[in-house]
């Protein structure tokens, strides 16, 4: 089908869109890269265009840098946590037949639909409030003292947050995972011996092993990136500031674009060696 | 052991019976075969002997113990499926361990049992292998391995040669019907086709609708089929099937002449006819000879090469004896 012809025909048409592509990249990576080595604080009216790696060295050097790293590592991998095993617990669920499945499928995505920012604010105000949200009340309601979510396990919090956000996705895939395995499998399984439990270790699990490789892979991407539900609910106080928003705050709250941009560049490299990795374990478990 | 006894067993679907009450008694050591034609309930049937599907009412027994309600891993049965299947990640040794695996059994006899099921199957040198790597034969022999290891009272066998090629079914055919006189073990093997029953079976089971039409031998259903349906399920070519006049002749509503049984006469036979198309085998000569009186054309086999053509006039005699006859409700007349 492909001649050399319609070959040169398809990279003319879709060169305007790579070419999009490019420039809203590279553009901001090279002024972010321009910029991280320059002393740059426009509030102060400094701008020295050479300053070497001192941004860099400043950057990771500064005891929240660590911190930062470390909290990011902690937010990611619990949200993973419970996506995952929550996901798969879903879709086993959703997988029984039942009586209006379809509409409790689409209620069990609707999650995934709601803004970052609409969805943090919700549980804030909502859920997690001392004063009035719904969880004070079941306290409340059991003669217990509200316990303070987002002051008193703030990370925790905000990773059942995202966890929340992220639940449906990690469901959806692991649905149709669950609902590729034969069903034969699983009886032969059963025919063999295997009680329930065992069938879900041996069977269904290692037959979940590539959904859930894509389910980390694709979620590690979007959470290195989590802003919105940090900025909304504790703006980064109680150790729940990532490397993400130690770059925002060194950027507009110390007003210092070169320090920040230091601390961008590092956090794309720290993302892509964690991406390779993801990568190569997911090529590893699609090969099988 | 392994005698298998359904007593008054039933299968509803919801408000669609699929297995009026039946009996049947599987002997030990026994290969049964059930056999009909697609949906007639015979998967179905293995299934409800198997325990993969509750039974609507009625009793199934193993070896006299009661085995209605009981779990399939308990029932003491071995299955093989038609897809096989064989659990993708594992390798083939870890396949057929699993049962053994799931028994608690001790790694030293596991792997004794492996290596003589590996042995008997030629499947040794394919024991690390996945079973994404193997041919449909071996996947097919390690679903049986998995099914041997277990020693069980009695295998189940749901259309395991379906997914093979015509060659490779003759051959795990012969290897099946091998290792049932090896291990003398009841087996209980459902298909649709009748070749298969036939050459394998010690007792078919004829179904058709849920409902039993006849038990026997494969030479009893051969000879002396119970109704038209088995007449004209066993046999192939289709036996031939005569209404109207020519069977009031024999004081009957149909009869029935076996392709085989039909021989070529010089002239003044029982039916003259126009030669239709004919099927060269080598061995054999079917041809298909179209009957003023019939509308289906009549098939006839002669043995070796026949000088006849197409369009040649035929004359044709049944042999006496060989002749079945049937009754207005489709019944065997003795």
């Amino acid at each position: 089908m492909a001649t050399e012809h319609s070959k040169s025909a398809a990279r003319i048409m879709i060169a305007p869109a790579v070419f999009l592509l490019l420039v809203w990249m590279l553009i901001p990576l090279c002024m972010t890269l321009y910029f991280s080595f320059a002393d740059y604080r426009p509030m102060r009216g400094v701008f020295d265009a050479w300053i070497g790696f001192d941004n860099y060295v400043r950057f990771v050097s500064s005891s929240s840098f660590l911190s930062s790293v470390g909290t990011t590592l902690w937010m990611v991998g619990g949200i993973l946590a419970i996506t995952i095993t929550g996901g798969i617990l879903l879709a086993l669920l959703l997988d029984q037949p039942m009586f209006g499945q379809g509409i409790v499928r689409i209620l069990v995505i609707a999650p995934f639909f709601v803004m970052p920012t609409v969805s943090a604010l919700v549980w804030k105000n909502m859920f997690f409030n001392v004063d009035n949200g719904l969880f004070s009340y079941f306290y409340k309601f059991f003669g217990m003292q509200p316990y303070d979510f987002l002051s008193q396990s703030p990370l925790l919090s905000i990773v059942i947050i995202v966890a929340w956000q992220w639940l449906p996705f990690a469901t959806l895939i692991m649905l149709t995972a669950v609902q590729s395995l034969s069903s034969e499998q699983l009886e032969a399984a059963e025919i063999d011996g295997a009680p329930p439990l065992a069938r879900f270790w041996y069977i269904i699990l290692p037959h979940l092993s590539r959904a859930i490789t894509v389910v980390i892979l694709i979620q590690t991407i979007f959470l290195l990136s989590i802003f919105a539900e940090i900025f909304v609910t504790t703006n980064g106080a109680f150790g729940t500031r990532t490397l993400t928003y130690l770059v925002y705050q060194r950027v507009l709250e110390s007003q210092n674009i070169g320090l920040g941009s230091a601390g961008g560049i590092v956090a794309v490299i720290l993302a892509n060696i964690i991406a390779i990795f993801l990568m190569r374990i997911v090529g590893k478990n699609i090969d099988n | 052991m392994g005698r298998i006894t359904l007593e008054k067993v039933q299968k509803k679907f919801g408000e669609v019976e699929v297995i009026p009450p039946l009996d049947l008694t599987i002997e030990d050591g026994e290969f049964v075969v059930f056999v009909g034609p697609s949906g007639c309930g015979k998967s179905t049937l293995l299934r409800l002997i198997a325990g993969l599907e509750d039974v609507t009412g009625g009793e199934i027994r193993i070896d006299g113990q009661p085995a209605t309600n009981l779990p399939p891993a308990k029932r003491g049965l071995a299955m093989v499926f038609q897809s096989y299947a064989l659990y993708p990640h594992m390798s083939v040794r870890k396949n057929i361990a699993f049962p053994l695996k799931m028994a608690n059994m001790p790694v030293e006899e596991q792997n004794r049992r492996i290596e003589t099921a590996a042995k008997a199957l030629n499947l040794t040198d394919y024991l690390d292998r996945r079973p994404g790597q193997l041919s449909g034969g071996q996947r097919q022999r390690v679903a049986i391995g998995r099914a041997i290891v277990r020693e069980p009272s009695a295998f189940l066998f749901d259309e395991p040669l379906s997914n093979l090629d015509a060659a490779l079914r003759v051959g795990m055919r012969l290897e099946i019907s091998e290792l049932h006189k090896k291990l003398e073990t009841t087996m209980i093997y459902v298909t649709h086709d009748q070749v298969e029953a036939m050459t394998m079976a010690d007792k078919i089971v004829v179904l058709r609708a849920g409902h039993i039409e006849q038990v026997g031998t494969p030479l009893e259903l051969y000879h002396t089929p119970r109704n038209l349906f088995v007449a004209g399920f066993i046999g192939s070519p289709k036996m031939n099937i005569i209404g109207g006049e020519t069977a009031a002749r024999h004081d009957a509503m149909h009869i029935g002449i076996r392709p085989e049984h039909m021989d070529i006469v010089e002239s003044g036979g029982s039916f003259v006819g126009k030669v239709g198309v004919a099927e060269h085998l080598g061995s054999d000569t079917f041809f298909h000879v179209h009957l003023a009186e019939m509308d289906e054309p009549m098939t006839v086999r002669a043995t070796g090469e026949v000088g006849l053509r197409y369009g040649d006039t035929i004359h044709l005699t049944p042999q006496a004896d060989k002749i079945h006859r049937f009754d207005k409700k489709g019944l065997r007349i003795a």
